[in-house]
C-alpha cells in the first residue's frame, strides 16, 4: 500500500480536529493539495483561507496561538519555510508559540513543476531556528502519529511532507516518539540514515547491500531536532561508515546534522546521498530521483564508497 | 482624561530617562506614540497587572515594536513591573529587550521588532476572540513608514475579510522614517484611501488630542462589523523642542546634558 503523507496528514488533521477544539488550521489557497481541505470539511468554522498571501497567514497563526489556539498551517515547502522564513524566525520561533508549520510538497518529487516548487532547503533553514522542532515523516502511518504528537507538545513545530504516494514502511503497531530515531534494520559494516520518502528505497539498498557481502544498518531518523545523537553516534561507532539520504541539499539537513554529531565525536566516515548543491529541475519524480542518484542504486553507490574509505 | 494626559507626560519624562540610560533607543517614535498609548492603558484597555495573562483581556500589539520605551513606560506606570527596572533597558539579562519580548516582560502581549508583521498577529489574535465569542479587543499601533511593508496590506485584506471588528489599528502618522521624510524614501500615502479601499473604518485625528484619541477609539468599537484604522497625525519627537521632526532622533539616544533639557521642557509642559 501507498499513501502520500499529505495524504496522512489531511486525515489525521480532520481526525485531530474533532476532537480537538484548539485546533484551527490556515491555508493559503492550497487546501485541495495540501489536503487541509479533509479539516475544512469537518470542521468549517475552525478553517481559515488566508489567500495566496502565506507571510499574513505565519503572523495569524502567531496571533491565534498567542490566544490558546493550536494552529496547523500549510502552503508547499518553498513557501511555507522559504517565503515566509523571517516571518517564522521572528512571529513564531523568537517568540516560541504553538504554531505547526505543515509543509507539503517537499523536495525534489513535486516533479513536473519544476525547481522553483521544489524546496530543498526547508530542513536547514527550520533546523536553524532555536525552538524549533523539526520532523519529516517517512510514510502515512508516521505521518499520522507526528500529526498527534505535535499538536500535544507546547512549541513552534515544521512537518515535512511529501506529494508522492510512499510506500508504508512501519506497520499499524507503530509508535511515534519525538527526537528518537528507530532502527529500522541492523547492520555492522555500514548505517544507513535518512528520513522522509528517502527510507524506503534505504531499506531496499540495504538489501541490495547484503547481497554483496556488505551488512548495512538502516535507521529512520524522522525528528531532524531535537536529534537523536545517541543512536547516530552509536552506529558510527560500530560501523564506522555512515551514508545519509535526504530528498534535500547536503548542506544544512540530515547529513548536516549527522556530521556535526560525528566530527564532534571524532568517530566514523561519511556519505551523503541528497541534492549536491544544486536545485532540481522539471520531470517526473522518478526520474528525477533517478537524474540526482536519490534511489536504491545511488544509495549502494555511496554506501560502496565510503566503506572503502574506511580504515 | 486628565490622568491620561498626565501619564502621558509621566511616559514621556521615562521614555527620556531611560533611552539616556541605555545610551541606546529610539526617542522619536517613541514620543510620537506616548498619547496613544496612554490612551489604551491609562483609558481604554480593559487589562490587570496583577493578572497580565488574564484570557479575557484586551490585547495591544505594538507593531513598530523600536517604539518599545514607549510600551514599557505605560506598562511600568500602570503597575505591570517596578519603574526602576526601567534603567536596565537594552542592558544584558534585562527583560527590556531592545525591541518587545512577550516571554520576558509582563504585560507585552506580543514579541515585535521585524515592521510588517505586527498586523497580522494582531488579526490572529481577534480571529481567535471572534472564534470564541470574547469580548476582548485587539488594539495594533502601526507607524506610518511601516507600511511600506507587504505583508501590512496583507492583513489588512484579510482583517477586512473576516470581518474582524474587534480590531482596532493606529497609525502613528510622524511623516518620519530612517532615511528621511516618507513620501521621498517611499510614500505610502495617501493611507486613508488605502485602508478605506482595504475595507476597514478609517478615521482621522490628532494623534496629540488625547480627548480625540478616546472618541476615535469609542468610535472603533461601535464599528462591529469592520476592522478600524484611526490615523493619527503626529509629531515625531513630540515634547521635546530639539527633537520634533528631526529625522536624526529617529535611533539616537540623549546625552546627559540633552536628557536634562528634554526633562525640564517636558516638566514646564506639565
Amino acid at each position: 500500500m501507498k499513501q502520500a503523507t499529505r495524504e496522512a496528514y489531511g486525515k489525521a488533521l480532520a481526525e485531530l480536529g474533532q476532537k480537538n477544539e484548539r485546533i484551527v488550521v490556515m491555508d493559503a489557497d492550497l487546501s485541495k493539495s495540501t489536503k487541509t481541505a479533509d479539516f475544512a470539511a469537518v470542521c468549517p468554522e475552525r478553517f481559515f483561507n488566508a489567500g495566496i498571501a502565506e507571510q499574513n497567514m505565519t503572523g495569524v497563526a502567531a496571533g491565534l496561538a498567542a490566544c490558546g489556539k493550536i494552529p496547523f498551517i500549510s502552503s508547499f515547502a518553498v513557501f511555507a519555510a522559504g517565503r515566509n522564513f523571517e516571518q517564522i524566525r521572528n512571529s513564531i520561533a523568537y517568540p516560541k508559540l504553538n504554531v505547526k508549520i505543515a509543509a507539503t510538497h517537499a523536495g525534489i518529487t513535486v516533479g513536473e513543476d519544476g525547481g522553483s516548487h521544489q524546496a530543498i532547503e526547508d530542513i536547514s533553514l527550520m533546523r536553524s531556528l532555536p525552538n524549533m522542532t523539526v520532523v519529516v515523516p517517512c510514510d502515512g502511518i508516521e505521518t499520522a502519529a507526528a500529526v498527534n504528537a505535535l499538536a500535544e507538545l507546547d512549541g513552534p513545530c515544521y512537518l515535512r511532507l511529501g506529494r508522492l504516494a510512499a510506500p508504508m514502511v512501519n506497520g499499524e503497531d507503530y509508535k511515534f516518539e519525538l527526537g528518537k530515531g528507530i532502527v529500522l534494520r541492523d547492520g555492522k559494516d555500514a548505517a544507513i540514515i535518512a528520513c522522509g520518502m528517502m527510507v524506503a528505497p534505504a531499506l531496499e539498498a540495504a538489501e541490495a547491500l547484503a547481497a554483496e557481502g556488505i551488512d548495512a544498518a538502516v535507521i529512520n531518523i524522522h525528528t531532524i531536532k531535537p536529534f537523536d545523537k545517541e543512536l547516530v553516534l552509536e552506529y558510527a561507532e560500530r560501523c564506522g561508515a555512515v551514508i545519509t539520504v535526504e530528498e534535500h541539499s547536503i548542506i544544512g539537513g540530515l547529513g548536516s546534522a549527522v556530521a556535526e554529531a560525528m566530527s564532534e565525536a571524532g568517530v566514523g566516515i561519511l556519505g551523503r546521498v541528497g541534492l549536491q548543491d544544486c536545485f532540481g529541475q522539471s520531470g517526473t519524480p522518478a526520474a528525477l530521483l533517478e537524474k540526482y542518484g536519490l534511489t536504491p542504486a545511488g544509495i549502494v553507490k555511496k554506501v560502496q564508497e565510503t566503506v572503502a574509505k574506511k580504515r | 482624561m486628565q490622568e491620561m494626559k498626565k501619564q502621558a507626560r509621566a511616559m514621556r519624562c521615562e521614555i527620556i530617562k531611560m533611552l539616556e540610560k541605555s545610551a541606546s533607543g529610539h526617542p522619536g517614535g517613541s514620543l510620537s506614540a506616548a498619547d496613544i498609548v496612554a490612551a489604551l492603558y491609562f483609558g481604554k484597555m480593559n487589562i490587570d497587572p496583577a493578572n497580565p495573562r488574564d484570557p479575557k483581556r484586551d490585547r495591544f500589539v505594538l507593531c513598530k515594536g523600536h517604539a518599545a520605551p514607549a510600551l514599557y513606560a505605560a506598562l511600568a506606570l500602570r503597575g505591570f513591573f517596578p519603574v526602576e527596572e526601567l534603567d536596565t533597558l537594552r542592558k544584558i539579562d534585562s527583560h527590556l529587550q531592545g525591541h518587545p519580548d512577550m516571554n520576558k516582560l509582563p504585560g507585552v502581549d506580543m514579541s515585535t521588532g521585524s515592521l510588517g508583521q505586527g498586523l497580522s498577529a494582531a488579526a490572529g489574535m481577534a480571529l481567535a476572540g471572534k472564534c470564541d465569542n470574547a469580548d476582548y479587543y485587539v488594539y495594533a499601533l502601526l507607524g506610518d513608514g511601516e507600511q511600506e511593508e507587504g505583508q501590512v496590506w496583507e492583513a489588512a485584506m484579510f482583517a477586512a475579510h473576516y470581518q474582524l471588528g474587534k480590531l482596532i489599528a493606529f497609525t502613528d502618522n510622524n511623516h518620519l522614517q530612517i532615511d528621511g521624510r516618507i513620501t521621498d524614501v517611499m510614500s505610502p500615502e495617501p493611507l486613508d484611501k488605502k485602508w478605506e479601499a482595504f475595507g476597514w473604518q478609517v478615521l482621522k485625528i490628532d494623534g496629540h488630542d488625547m480627548q480625540a484619541i478616546c472618541d476615535a477609539i469609542e468610535a472603533g468599537t461601535a464599528c462591529e462589523d469592520k476592522p478600524t484604522m484611526i490615523i493619527c497625525e503626529t509629531v515625531k519627537g513630540k515634547g521635546v523642542s530639539f527633537m520634533e521632526n528631526q529625522v536624526g532622533w529617529h535611533g539616537t539616544a540623549p546625552k546627559k546634558e540633552q536628557a536634562e533639557q528634554a526633562l525640564s521642557e517636558l516638566e514646564v509642559a506639565e
